[in-house]
């Protein structure tokens, strides 16, 4: 069907866009810059899941999507954490 | 139907990108840390605002499924996004980095 | 009694999670038996940690209904418009790189964790202001302002109807 061949290019051009925030993540010079850039791509790959997801009609990667989320979050957290230097 | 599933999925995009640009174009953390979140929150919300109209469209178990899933994700996605990116700047701070070019820092007088 | 409520609302907010996820699982109803039943034992074990976490200074108030209408009102009218006008202001300053940025401190008195979290997540994403840190004892708050107006403002000046908002809905 048409729409999901839609989801398909949407979902290819936000990987393009991971691939420019890979540019931020190599040449940001400090480390909060390169988190930045990590923290943006998490989120972009998020969306990439759920529009594939809706594209292959396959729910599970929906659900794989809620789980980086979340993990990806955390992760986040922890490394805002190190960069304060306080304990882990 | 599609027409309203390609606005909203170009709409999506079109933020997406610009959030990826203003991260390369903007001159220190702070600033970047402001175009990434916003305009990536933006953009996933439309984003993933398409695949549940499609999934409700679609109708039945798995479109249903494949709707409500999305929505959770969406949720999540809402709540974790400023959360992370507002730690990410207090960490940013706390390590010594300062904001380029500012007129006022009322942080640093604090301490 | 507080600890009590406080494990009963983390164990419902697990509970409804669990069945939006496993929607259409049955045959005949909406959820197989098994289903209902590992849910339950996942909402009351996990309840106890997240407990412990989420609620060590909540409020209450938070279960009342009407708060939540306002909540889901407050995100679908002026907090969705101002996120639309946020991402416009950050393509004209991407394009044209006009910025003026400075760290501001304002004091809007709230209370409670949950009105300061939802007022630090506003914040965040609406037109131009990026929550740096809280304070925690004093409630002031500091804020990356990408455009300095006023170094000194007062609280309606950097994020608008957003304070009264937080406070209608969380205090």
């Amino acid at each position: 069907m048409i729409a999901e061949l839609g989801f398909l290019v949407a979902a290819a051009v936000l990987v393009g866009y991971v691939f420019v925030s890979m540019g931020r993540l190599a040449a940001g010079p400090t480390t909060p810059d390169r988190a930045v850039a990590l923290d943006t791509i998490n989120t972009l790959v998020v969306a990439t899941m759920v529009l594939l997801g809706a594209a292959l009609g396959q729910v599970v990667l929906v659900d794989v999507a809620i789980v980086y989320a979340l993990l990806s979050f955390i992760a986040t957290l922890y490394i805002a954490r190190h960069l304060e230097g306080g304990p882990l | 139907m599609s027409a309203l599933f390609y606005l909203l999925l170009a709409i999506g995009t079109a933020f997406n990108g610009l959030g990826a640009f203003a991260l390369m174009r903007f001159p220190d953390v702070y600033t970047r840390i402001h175009g990434a979140t916003k305009c990536t929150t933006f953009g996933s919300i439309f984003s993933i605002l398409a695949v549940v109209a499609y999934g409700f469209y679609k109708g039945g178990g798995e479109g249903g499924t494949l709707a409500l899933h999305a929505l959770l994700a969406l949720f999540f996605l809402l709540i974790t996004n400023p959360t992370g990116s507002h730690a990410l700047a207090r960490a940013a701070h706390r390590a010594g980095v300062k904001p380029v070019g500012a007129v006022v820092d009322r942080l640093e007088e604090k301490k | 009694m507080r600890k009590w409520g406080a494990w009963a609302a983390s164990a419902v907010f697990i509970y409804i999670v669990y069945l939006i996820l496993t929607l259409w699982t049955g045959k005949l109803g909406l959820w197989s038996p098994g289903e209902l039943i590992a849910g339950a034992v996942i909402a009351v074990l996990g309840a106890i940690p997240l407990a412990e976490v989420v609620w060590k200074r909540g409020d209450a108030r938070l279960l009342q209904p009407h708060r939540w209408i306002l909540f889901i009102f407050y995100l679908i009218g002026p907090f969705f418009l101002s996120m639309a006008r946020a991402n416009f202001d950050v393509a004209y300053r991407v394009i044209t790189g006009k910025i003026k940025p400075g760290i501001v401190r304002f004091q809007p008195h709230l209370k409670t964790d949950f009105a300061r979290t939802l007022l630090a997540n506003s914040i965040t994403l609406t037109p131009g202001t990026l929550t740096v840190d809280v304070d925690d004892d004093t409630g002031e708050f500091y804020v990356h302002w990408i455009y300095v107006r006023n170094p000194d403002p007062r609280p309606e000046e950097v994020c608008g109807p957003f304070p009264a908002w937080a406070r209608r809905i969380a205090e």
